[in-house]
């Protein structure tokens, strides 16, 4: 592994990303806009926004940053940069890192923004640190990219990598505890949640948010968070083969 | 060729090739070829297209998953670790980044092969993009989209250069001026396999490899291909020699 070629790697991404404006306000944007709506849905429920908003905030970049790296990487693949990398002496853990950390950039630039943005204006109100929170999205952020890096290898077309989001990404929204606390799922559901990177992600958050502090339930959350984008990482880069049919 | 003879050429082969047999998509593209490449001059790998010239190229730069044979770059099997600063690989279809300026795409391959900045500079005048440099490649013309993925190769200055199609595309001056640059490359010791589906430019080569439906249809010098067939014309001659194997059966 070479901190040059993990370094370059990791500023042609973001180079990339800001010759595209649009996606890099689409990507505040939006969520934001969400928040926004939330908070007038719930316009007559404050203490709803409140559960809801505070984790959101911190599990919309894990959604972004999965669909922007399997395009990304999807790309790589079918315009023959990634084969070209390939047979240049790059490891495949330098390129992986390279999109690690040039993501995770992104993801703290977007959930301080949307942070900031639901704190101080929309008077979204969390029982813990707001830096927690922060803190929180940036490594869900990174989870979404592991998870993104893998399902590319999947997806022959964009219009297969777009599929995926509502694929992979919906069921643990909706399985996570977000919207239905789990206990309340059916049973099956609720074992399947357990299986479920993102009911970790949303656990975390909702320590920090509800309870005030992580605790240790919320300490194994982020090991778990952690444990399944370096799973999803490695997966990944068997995905990445240098030899091809 | 006698006994010595073989052993020097041998010797100075950059590529050896061994009962090669490539299947791609259910079908077998080279069902078995052997052959040798010299090493420091400009070798032609011509032949029509579906013709198996890229499934060679890509076996010899190590991408390919190949059914059965042995392929040797420079001394090791292709596609080891050592050989990926050693050898250059481009692709028919331009793989740079389309987002990117030219200088931005160079930059980046050239921190990945680790050449110092000046060298950028450099490769973007050997392929004739200087005005070109700070413009991004997807709204650059096809020609010059293939000379910045050529570019992109040259940077570590590799032993051995595989280039499939890299001048279609492009017009006749350009054409003459790559083939130039090859030349200074291979007088400088460099090795080259450049792949065509036109004929015409095998009078550029030093040597030649006809490559008809995954089979050798001939090796050799562009002179011997003039001499055996009788034909000035390499195109003609390449047309007689594909005559002369089909009455053969």
């Amino acid at each position: 592994m070479s901190a040059r070629a993990t370094g370059a790697t990791a500023a042609r991404v973001i180079r990339q990303l800001r010759r595209d404006p649009r996606t890099i306000a689409l990507v505040i944007v939006v969520p934001l806009m969400l928040i926004a709506l939330f908070k007038w849905v719930f316009d007559g429920q404050p203490q709803t926004f409140d559960r809801i908003g505070g984790p959101l905030v911190g599990i919309f970049p894990l959604i972004t940053m999965f669909l922007v790296t399997s395009i990304t990487m999807l790309r790589e693949r079918v315009t023959g940069t990634l084969e070209r990398l390939m047979t240049m002496p790059l490891s495949k853990l330098d390129l992986l890192a390279g999109y690690g950390i040039a993501f995770a950039a992104v993801a703290a630039v977007q959930g301080a923004i949307v942070a900031g943005v639901s704190f101080l204006l929309l008077g979204l109100d969390v029982a813990g640190s707001e830096l927690a929170v922060v803190a929180l999205a940036v490594l869900n952020a990174v989870l979404g990219m592991a998870l993104g890096l893998l399902a590319s290898a999947f997806a022959r077309t964009e219009f297969q990598a777009v599929q995926f989001m509502p694929a992979f990404i919906f069921p643990q929204l909706l399985l996570c505890g977000l919207f239905v606390p789990r206990a309340q799922m059916a049973p099956a559901l609720e074992a399947l949640s357990w299986a479920l990177p993102m009911t970790y992600a949303y656990d975390a958050l909702e320590r920090v948010t509800v309870n005030g502090e992580l605790g240790s339930r919320g300490i194994v959350d982020v090991i778990v968070v952690i444990a399944a984008a370096l799973l999803s990482l490695t997966l990944a880069a068997l995905t990445l083969r240098r030899r091809t049919p | 060729m006698d006994q010595t003879a073989q052993q020097v050429e041998a010797s100075s082969a950059a590529i050896e090739v061994d009962g090669l047999e490539v299947v791609r998509g259910g079908k077998t593209v080279l069902p078995g070829i052997s052959l040798r490449i010299g090493a420091g001059r400009v070798t032609g790998l011509l032949g029509p297209s579906g013709s198996g010239k890229t499934t060679l190229i890509r076996a010899i730069a190590g991408v390919q998953i190949v059914e059965a044979g042995r392929v040797a770059v420079l001394g090791a099997p292709a596609g080891t670790p050592a050989l990926r600063s050693r050898v250059g690989y481009v692709t028919q279809a331009p793989s740079i980044y389309g987002d990117l300026t030219v200088g931005e795409n160079l930059g980046y391959f050239g921190r990945i092969v680790g050449v110092e900045t000046e060298r950028i500079a450099e490769v973007i005048e050997m392929v004739g993009l200087g005005a070109e440099e700070h413009q991004v490649v997807g709204t650059l013309s096809g020609g010059q989209r293939s000379r910045a993925s050529l570019a992109t190769a040259l940077l570590n200055r590799p032993e051995l250069l595989l280039l499939d199609e890299p001048t279609v595309g492009l017009d006749p001056v350009l054409r003459a001026a790559l083939w130039g640059t090859f030349a200074e490359l291979a007088a400088a010791g460099t090795t080259l396999l450049v792949s065509s589906h036109v004929m015409d430019e095998a009078s550029h080569c030093d040597s030649l490899l006809l490559l008809r439906e995954g089979r050798i249809a001939f090796d050799g010098s562009p002179q011997l291909l003039r001499e055996r067939t009788g034909s000035e014309d390499l195109e003609a001659a390449f047309l007689r020699l594909i005559e002369r194997a089909e009455a053969g059966g």
